[in-house]
């Protein structure tokens, strides 16, 4: 089992104060495969009591979700300019 | 932010970059937006950077200002078992001389030194700006609309190198939403290791560097591969897999990358180091087929953005192409400039050119790869297979040797595969990359 959160505190994001991706849990309901679960790379998506649970702050803004979410309930965007994932330069 | 630009150039990608290097060079007013916080800082990439000589056209004897990490004199392609692996290795001595085959580079580095030269240029470089739409006069893309105040941003031209998600082809109807099928997501850590155990450990001298692929069990029974690259002072090391299997398998690509660091034939190149960096991204893969229309009155489209990817399993490379392609976009604009004509029938010479490069013709060329390489035996079984056969080949029990076509043939039986299959699956591997 990864702690994913290990791996996230390593990376520098900007979180902005508003969210860039939103997802309609609602939509989440009645999905039965769920791969936001499996497919985001930083975890981000997961599951409490069969309730679908997200945060946008350690997104690396790949835009997998989006594409693999079969009810399309992921609203994606890019976060404000500057704001977000910060990978380093030195 | 209003103002009137010859060119806009959405994404300081080596893409972005190469196509404001250019135009600016050419006394066009160029606008290079980014919407990291510099250049690079979004970017992610294995990363080996080949096709030297069109940067090296571009910016004469980058190596010696470029932060480039090692010149790649060596090639390992590596198939491997959960317990074993068995290499094809490759290494000359004729890479090691300017202007080099290639070179791993770390993004963030790279693409802000690539971005600062078009800046150097004359290019105006704003980041921290995400360019969300287009804007249009009739049929014709007439600017960008970024998110800041009065964010309208008027040009002749919009060059698109906004990347694998590119909003802005995507607004323009050149192209449809990715396919979970066509796209791969990497994932990689860069990992910390000082310079002399770099080169004990691989064997190398000086600043030379060595890559190395990996197929077979490394991503379990998930479409993808593996990759090893060394840095000046660190390791790149990552998983990438096809977005579709990981989604039928239900697998956390995280861990694959984990298990694929504790492989008794990784460990040891890795062991000590300290992971500095976690990053992620997705890849274009399908070549050819998922090219989108690369063209429409006042737009053009570059690099990932246009899907320009070579993934053959024996290749795979994204740089070369991007800024081959956007060297490409910007003649057709300094052409356009010059006509005065930004129409669809006017830029329509930049697929002319990219058809004449290696752009169009490497990914016709290859245009089978991508299937031949997403065959689940080449994925999940023949690595397998290798690595056995080789096993059986080699140990010494004391009991009679068998040649190795009875030892192959053995093998194949034992994996449940038939000749026939094999002989198959060659053919389609020849016609997708060797003939």
């Amino acid at each position: 089992m990864v702690i994913i959160q290990e791996k996230l505190d390593l990376v520098r994001f900007n979180v902005d104060k508003e969210p860039h991706i939103r997802v309609n849990r609602e939509a989440c309901k009645g999905c039965d495969v769920k791969p936001c679960v499996y497919i985001c790379p930083a975890g981000l998506f997961t599951l409490s009591d069969g309730e679908m649970l997200f945060s946008y702050e350690g997104c690396f803004e790949c835009g997998a979700c989006c594409i693999t979410c079969p009810r399309d309930a992921i609203e994606w965007n890019y976060p404000r300019g500057g704001y977000g994932v910060c990978f380093r330069a030195a | 932010m209003i103002g009137k630009f010859d060119a806009i150039v959405v994404g300081a990608g080596p893409a972005g970059s190469t196509a404001a290097l250019i135009l600016a060079r050419a006394g066009l007013k160029v606008i290079l937006l980014e919407r990291g916080e510099y250049p690079g800082s979004k970017n992610v990439s294995g990363a080996a950077l080949y096709g030297t000589r069109i940067l090296h056209e571009l910016i004469p004897n980058f190596w010696e200002e470029a932060p480039v990490e090692r010149y790649l004199t060596r090639r390992v392609l590596t198939f491997i078992s959960p317990q074993s692996s068995f290499s094809l290795d490759f290494r000359t001595t004729n890479f090691d001389q300017p202007p080099y085959n290639g070179f791993t580079v770390l993004r963030p580095k790279f693409d802000r030194w690539f971005a600062s030269k078009a800046q150097e240029a004359g290019a105006l470089l704003v980041p921290a700006t995400v360019a969300d739409d287009l804007i249009w006069d009739g049929d014709m893309v007439v600017g960008v609309r970024t998110r800041r105040e009065d964010g309208e941003i008027y040009g002749d031209v919009v060059i698109a190198a906004d990347g694998v998600n590119s909003l802005l082809a995507k607004k323009a109807g050149l192209r449809r939403d990715l396919d979970a099928r066509q796209v791969s997501i990497g994932v990689k850590e860069v990992i910390a290791l000082d310079r002399k155990t770099i080169e004990e450990r691989f064997n190398l001298q000086g600043d030379a560097g060595v890559t190395y692929e990996f197929a077979g069990s490394v991503t379990g029974q998930v479409y993808g591969g593996g990759f090893l690259y060394t840095n000046s002072d660190s390791l790149s090391i990552g998983i990438v897999a096809k977005l579709a299997s990981l989604v039928e398998k239900q697998v956390k690509i995280y861990e694959l990358l984990e298990e694929f660091k504790s492989h008794p034939s990784i460990e040891p190149l890795v062991r000590d180091g300290v992971v500095k960096e976690y990053s992620a991204h997705m890849v274009p893969e399908a070549g050819w087929r998922m090219i989108p229309k690369l063209y429409s009155n006042g737009l053009l489209v570059v690099g990932d953005a246009a899907a320009f990817n070579l993934h053959t399993g024996i290749f795979s490379e994204g740089m070369n192409y991007a800024i081959a392609s956007a060297a490409a976009a910007a003649e057709t604009v300094k052409q356009a400039k010059a006509k005065g004509d930004f129409s669809s029938r006017s830029l329509s010479r930049y697929r002319r050119l990219l058809e004449r490069s290696f752009v169009l013709q490497d990914l016709k060329r290859f245009k089978r790869a991508p299937d031949f390489v997403n065959n689940p035996r080449l994925q999940n079984v023949y690595p397998i297979t290798i690595c056995r056969a080789a096993e059986s080949l080699f140990k010494v029990e004391g009991s009679p040797r068998r040649k190795v076509a009875k030892v192959v043939l053995g093998q194949l039986r034992e994996d449940n595969l038939s000749l026939w299959q094999v002989l198959r699956d060659a053919i389609d591997g020849g016609r997708a990359l060797i003939w």
